[in-house]
């Protein structure tokens, strides 16, 4: 049970994987197919490295797609020029595609350093704006960058699209296996600890700042490893597809996922790429303005479901964990003890501002157990 | 890295270490927001496994007190040593790691986690239980041997204070009393050697204003540990410290016992008026 709990997704996912692989390489899986899984595999390295920040860090990052656009850039190009020295072809070589993964990934890794140093120096909205705003600087200076092809793209190696995919979800359990290890270890304790209270955490011993640039560098190099699956995935590659909505896109998964619930994400990415391939062919002629409306709905959806007074007893007796519990644990005791009884990756997350933003409100004594003198002052 | 950091700061600070008898001594500690004084001239001497109070009307600037001994702010005039050892300019958390732990008037805990987790954050810096990021990652051999140690290690805290049989709710699910204890026991997970409560008392009824006397008591003498702790409960104040400075508008009225201090004409004066 423990087995089944802790290694569920890398079970899914590996199992998944193989299937698929066999499938593709007896060549009974159509290319349209193929392209989707390249799709979901980079959504899900997405939204779980966002997750990371978003979820556990308790730090709201609205540029997550520029870390992306870094990675398939530079990770594509740098690749392309050596390859070109050694004088062999880019695409389908998988030693390059490693090197440019490595790349892409050193790269957005080093962006995510810079841009966080300062910046998370801030809280709350300033952040979000300040990643918003950085987002914005690294697709304007690759739609003006001539070298990388500006506005029209940038021509990018290819990749059998058999293996791709495989590939793909090689790299999403990669990406499980560094942030799960990271989060089930005693580190992780200290950045749930820094989103549930970052003045206790100072005061508890932690290095605020530290965890902080370690959670956002790797979180940008995730970032960067997908935008190279990316470059790979398609014929060119060019910068207005990296812009902001892409980044909400991603927080849309984060948040419809569950913050702070790395099966949600998973769940969440691939739902979400699945329907924005299959949407474009359900909705077309004027109906196809209703497509960007799409994440939105899901959001306010979202927010009134979470969050609305009059469906609390709606929630509490239709939920998936109930449902769980009467199929699979039916003679379950919840005040029996045992040990790691508290599942480390789902918890309620509710990042409150007013608790993140304030000092040490005084909160008075209520005076009923003072004695001997008055211990509210007469000072005149 | 931590030193090009501080060089970036621009704050060269030179530090001085001195010989004392003390666990931690104040000189001419204050703190000035613009044109007011928070805190001014204050000198405390608080000798090993002590129970210290501080104690005054509210807006006297015991707890900036309590923040410029945590770094929470930085004292514009004076400094302090814990055994002899300047901390003045130190970051939070590095204080924390030289030997001084708090708790806070307005309880934080690690609300989403569960209670042994957050005493485990507390144990995050002992040297025993050091294991770096990357054998975390690669889930090498230490990284279960550092787990196991901490989570046995949480589990003896968390007995002292009576709170092991709830060990796996969530901090924010405990009543009032636990929860405060549960501070402690995270406050005292960092190992210290200075323990500064603020308020602890705060909000209890008289019963469990006894029980944590008695717990303040045996943390003494268990890990022969020095409290420095800020109360408005007099009968609390007068019952357990050894102790007492009273101050008033940012400096020291008087010093001295507890009785000694509390029949002091400044101190009535201060408290009641005219």
């Amino acid at each position: 049970m423990k087995f089944v709990k802790h290694y569920l997704n890398y079970t899914v996912i590996g199992a998944f994987t193989i299937i698929f692989a066999i499938l593709s390489l007896t060549g009974n899986l159509s290319a349209s197919y193929a392209y989707l899984f390249e799709k979901v595999a980079i959504s899900i390295i997405l939204a779980v490295s966002l997750g990371l920040v978003v979820g556990f860090l308790g730090e709201l990052s609205l540029g997550h797609a520029s870390f992306m656009c870094v990675g398939a850039y530079l990770g594509g190009k740098v690749a392309q020029v050596i390859a070109d020295a050694m004088g062999i072809s880019g695409s389908d070589n998988f030693l390059i595609l490693i090197l440019s993964l490595v790349i892409g990934a050193a790269c957005a890794a080093l962006c995510g350093f810079v841009i966080g140093l300062p910046a998370l120096r801030l809280r709350g909205d300033y952040l979000a704006i300040v990643t918003l705003a950085f987002g914005e600087i690294v697709r304007v200076i690759f739609t003006n960058a001539e070298s990388f092809g500006g506005a029209q793209g940038m021509g990018t190696p290819r990749f059998d699209r058999k293996y791709l995919f495989v590939i793909g979800f090689l790299l999403v359990l990669v990406t499980l296996a560094v942030i799960q290890n990271l989060l089930r270890s005693k580190h992780g304790r200290a950045i749930t600890a820094i989103r549930d209270n970052e003045i206790a955490a100072k005061a508890t011993g932690i290095n605020v700042t530290k965890y902080k640039l370690v959670v956002f560098t790797l979180s940008s190099a995730f970032a960067g490893i997908a935008g190279v699956l990316y470059s790979y995935a398609n014929f060119n590659i060019q910068p207005s597809k990296f812009g902001y909505n892409y980044s909400i896109e991603i927080l849309v998964m984060v948040v419809l996922g569950g913050m702070g619930s790395i099966n949600g994400s998973i769940i969440a990415a691939a739902l979400i790429t699945y329907l924005n391939t299959k949407l474009p062919l359900i909705l077309t002629g004027d109906l196809a303005v209703l497509q960007n409306l799409f994440y939105a709905l899901i959001l306010i959806a979202l927010v009134i479901y979470n969050n609305a007074p009059a469906l609390k007893g709606f929630r509490e007796k239709y939920n998936l964990k109930n449902f769980w519990n009467k199929i699979f644990k039916p003679k379950h005791d919840p005040s029996k003890i045992r040990d790691d009884a508290a599942r480390w990756d789902v918890v309620p997350t509710k990042i409150e501002m007013n608790e993140v933003l304030s000092t040490d409100i005084v909160i008075d004594n209520m005076g009923d157990n003072s004695a001997d003198i008055g211990e509210r002052g007469g000072n005149k | 890295m931590a030193k090009l950091f501080e060089k970036l700061k621009g704050k060269s600070l030179v530090r001085q270490n001195i010989e004392s008898d003390y666990v931690l001594e104040t000189k001419d500690l204050g703190i000035s927001f613009g044109g007011l004084k928070a805190a001014q001239n204050v000198n405390l001497k608080i000798k090993k496994n002590e129970i210290y109070g501080l104690i005054g009307p509210n807006g006297a600037g015991k707890t900036t007190i309590f923040n410029l001994l945590t770094g929470v702010y930085q004292p514009t005039f004076g400094t302090f040593y814990l055994n002899g050892e300047e901390l003045r300019g130190y970051a939070q958390d590095k204080i924390n790691h030289k030997g001084i732990a708090r708790t806070f008037q307005n309880i934080r805990l690690f609300n989403n986690m569960t209670v042994v987790r957050n005493v485990m954050v507390g144990l995050q810096h002992q040297p025993e239980y050091k294991c770096t990021l990357v054998e975390s990652l690669l889930r090498l051999p230490r990284h279960f041997k550092v787990e196991k140690a901490m989570r046995e290690r949480a589990k003896e805290l968390l007995d002292i204070f009576g709170l092991k049989d709830e060990r796996n709710n969530l901090a924010c699910n405990l009543p009032y009393g636990k929860q405060r204890k549960l501070e402690i026991a995270r406050a005292l997970a960092t190992n210290p050697k200075l323990l500064l409560l603020d308020e602890p008392a705060a909000g209890m009824n008289p019963h469990e204003t006894e029980d944590l006397m008695n717990t303040i008591k045996l943390i003494r003498d268990k890990f022969d540990m020095t409290v420095l702790l800020i109360e408005h409960d007099l009968k609390f104040v007068s019952g357990l410290c050894d102790r007492v400075t009273v101050l008033n508008f940012g400096t020291v009225l008087t010093e001295g016992t507890a009785q000694e201090a509390l029949n002091h004409p400044d101190v009535i004066k201060a408290y009641i008026g005219n």
